[in-house]
């Protein structure tokens, strides 16, 4: 008992956390938020800054999908007092979308390969120049091309390949062009490949599918609460250009709706035989493959856990377990859509940050807008021309929630300053 | 090297004084043939076509999409050699940068439009989103086609 009291004695005599220095930007880095939350800068980097991976430490690592002008494909920033950041440096001369941090690594990938530095116990990379391929020789012709990634509590990294086609047509996104029989887009890509995290120079005969039939994924993590891999699909594009005479320009832009998956190994979300449509939420028969935009095929594809507006390109998925943000957060899932292009001639969508509630590991209730005006205005969302596209979503050590931005490559940081 | 830069320079010359002596006709014309407008009706044909095939991936405005569909304004396929430029839409396109900048999506072919709606539609690109440059004739696409038969 006694020993049990002293404790409790010197937890209370720990100083306040050091979040408490962090300030917002006076315009919340021109965000729209919740009440309650605030945003800042944390650095531009000018670069087109896709995912990004925050150490224990605080060192922030953005990958870029072209190296700059230094011939540096992933950059480290270095976190200050005020809660921003500066580039410190960089390494890596390849350019990519994934990044990940785990068990005192850094994963990092190319369009084609996964590499991992290791990590001092700092968060710094101890040898930037030497990194060791884990993965290599991952399918890239140029069509959704990211290799995102997440890794699990077991040793195992999730690498997503996506398919190089929109719907397995003949003729790639040609009128009138059928799909081909038996899609052999599906063999190396178009789902979701599982690796070992610590082997090297692991090619497609040494992962395992995991899951299938997933046209691409950017948006992906591990659900420790489900102990379970959840993925964010892009789904397929230009019902309308493809089958003008099946589907509706408005119809086009509101299917299908771009769905949030929460996978077992073996699964097959239906690429591309089917898609998900938003407001009848059933799964329908692809119109390369015999659908005419009624028939369905519902019970035979993986269900979606939760359906999203359609083409607002959802590229990063996070569940959040800090402690910063209020209670209804920890456990949920935020999504950053980087913004339609195939809703057009209706006005495009998405350029926002939201949030999926879950209970026990399952989507609960409705999504919501949580950080918006990525776009500028308005306007500019509407015309697809906005200022910032949210690309990568990352969690630093006090619970703030960073966001990157790969059109202008600007880093926010996003806080809850309400008592 | 001063024999060189005076080569040059007559080089230039003779150059730049082909077309002048060649052009010898009234100011008022030459108006019109260095910039021949372009009658409304093909424009507005130019822009039904537009509007059903290459809207849904370059956008209403030309401006593509970053990243995945190359902008229709001023690039050098646009103002460019007009083969090259029917080529693209007749024949697709993919991996190719486009003024130095990659480009990650298909541009598929568009060889079930006829000649006419192919120079409809060039004529129009290079006439719209802050483009000017000469119509594309029916009679070129005709005969770029025939060419290229595969
Ligand atoms: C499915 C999307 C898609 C459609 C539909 C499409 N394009 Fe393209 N277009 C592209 C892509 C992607 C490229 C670049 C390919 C590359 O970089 O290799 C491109 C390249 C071009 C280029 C050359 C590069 C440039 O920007 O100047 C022209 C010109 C062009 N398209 C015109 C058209 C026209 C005209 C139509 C309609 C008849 C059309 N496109 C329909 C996607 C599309």
């Amino acid at each position: 008992m006694a020993v049990l009291g002293s404790g409790t004695a010197l937890v209370a005599l720990r100083p306040a956390p050091a979040r408490s220095l962090v300030v917002a930007d006076a315009n919340n880095a021109d965000l729209k938020l919740p009440t309650g939350f605030g945003a800042l800068v944390v650095a531009e980097t000018g670069g087109k800054a896709r995912h990004l991976a925050i150490t224990p430490s605080g060192t922030i690592y953005v990958k870029l999908n072209r190296p700059d002008k230094a011939g540096q494909g992933i950059l480290a920033l270095q976190p200050a007092t005020n809660g921003k950041a500066t580039v410190a440096g960089g390494f890596g001369s390849y350019g990519g979308t994934g990044i990940a941090t785990k068990n005192g690594y850094l994963y990092a990938s190319s369009d084609e390969n996964v590499y991992r530095y290791k990590l001092n116990d700092k968060g710094e990379v101890v040898n930037k120049q030497q990194p060791e391929t884990i993965i290599k020789g991952l399918i890239n012709r140029k069509q959704h091309e990211s290799k995102s990634v997440a890794l699990d509590n077991a040793g195992n990294i999730y690498v997503n390949v996506g398919a190089y086609s929109n719907s397995c047509q003949v003729q790639d996104r040609q009128k009138g062009s059928m799909g081909i029989p038996n899609c052999p887009v599906l063999d190396s890509a178009g789902g979701i490949w599982q690796f070992r995290a610590d082997k090297l120079n692991q090619t497609y005969t040494d992962g395992v599918r995991y899951a299938t039939g997933l046209r691409n994924v950017v948006g992906l993590d591990w659900n420790n609460q489900s102990n379970q891999l959840f993925v964010m699909q892009h789904g397929r594009d230009q019902l309308n250009s493809i089958f003008p005479d099946l589907y509706t320009t408005e119809e086009s832009a509101q299917n299908p709706a771009e769905c949030l998956y929460a996978l077992q190994k073996g699964d097959n979300a239906g690429w591309p035989y089917m898609y998900y449509n938003l407001q009848k939420k059933t799964q329908m028969l692809a119109p390369e493959y015999g659908g005419d935009g009624k028939k369905t095929v519902n019970g035979k594809y993986l269900e979606p856990a939760a359906a999203y507006p359609a083409h607002m390109a959802p590229n990063a998925l996070l569940f959040y377990t800090g402690t910063m943000f209020p209670a209804r957060y920890r456990n949920g899932a935020f999504i950053a859509f980087h913004g339609s292009w195939n809703r057009a001639p209706e006005p495009q969508k998405g350029f926002k940050v939201v949030f999926q509630p879950f209970k026990d590991g399952k989507p609960s209730g409705d999504w919501e807008v949580f950080a918006d005006n990525f776009a500028g205005s308005p306007e500019k969302e509407a015309a697809g021309r906005a200022d910032h596209k949210p690309c990568g979503l990352a969690q630093g050590p006090d619970g703030s929630l960073y966001v990157s931005d790969d059109k202008k490559g600007t880093i926010y940081r996003i806080v809850y300053n309400a008592k | 090297m001063k024999q060189l830069t005076l080569l040059l320079l007559a080089l230039c010359w003779w150059a730049g004084s082909l077309p002048a002596a060649a052009q010898q006709k009234p100011a008022a014309k030459r108006k019109t043939t260095t910039s021949p407008a372009v009658p409304g009706a093909v424009l507005a044909r130019g822009k039904v076509v537009y509007t059903q095939n290459c809207l849904t991936c370059h956008m209403a405005d030309g401006y593509g999409v970053d990243g995945m569909n190359p902008p229709l304004i001023k690039t050098s396929y646009v103002l460019g050699d007009k083969t090259r430029l029917t080529k693209v839409v007749l024949h697709g396109m993919q991996g190719l940068d486009v003024d130095g900048e990659p480009y990650n999506n298909v541009m598929p072919a568009h060889a079930f439009l006829t000649d006419q709606q192919i120079a409809d539609v060039l004529t129009y690109v290079r006439n719209s989103f802050g483009n000017k440059a000469s119509a594309v004739q029916t009679t070129e696409v005709k005969a770029i086609r025939a060419a290229n038969k595969k």
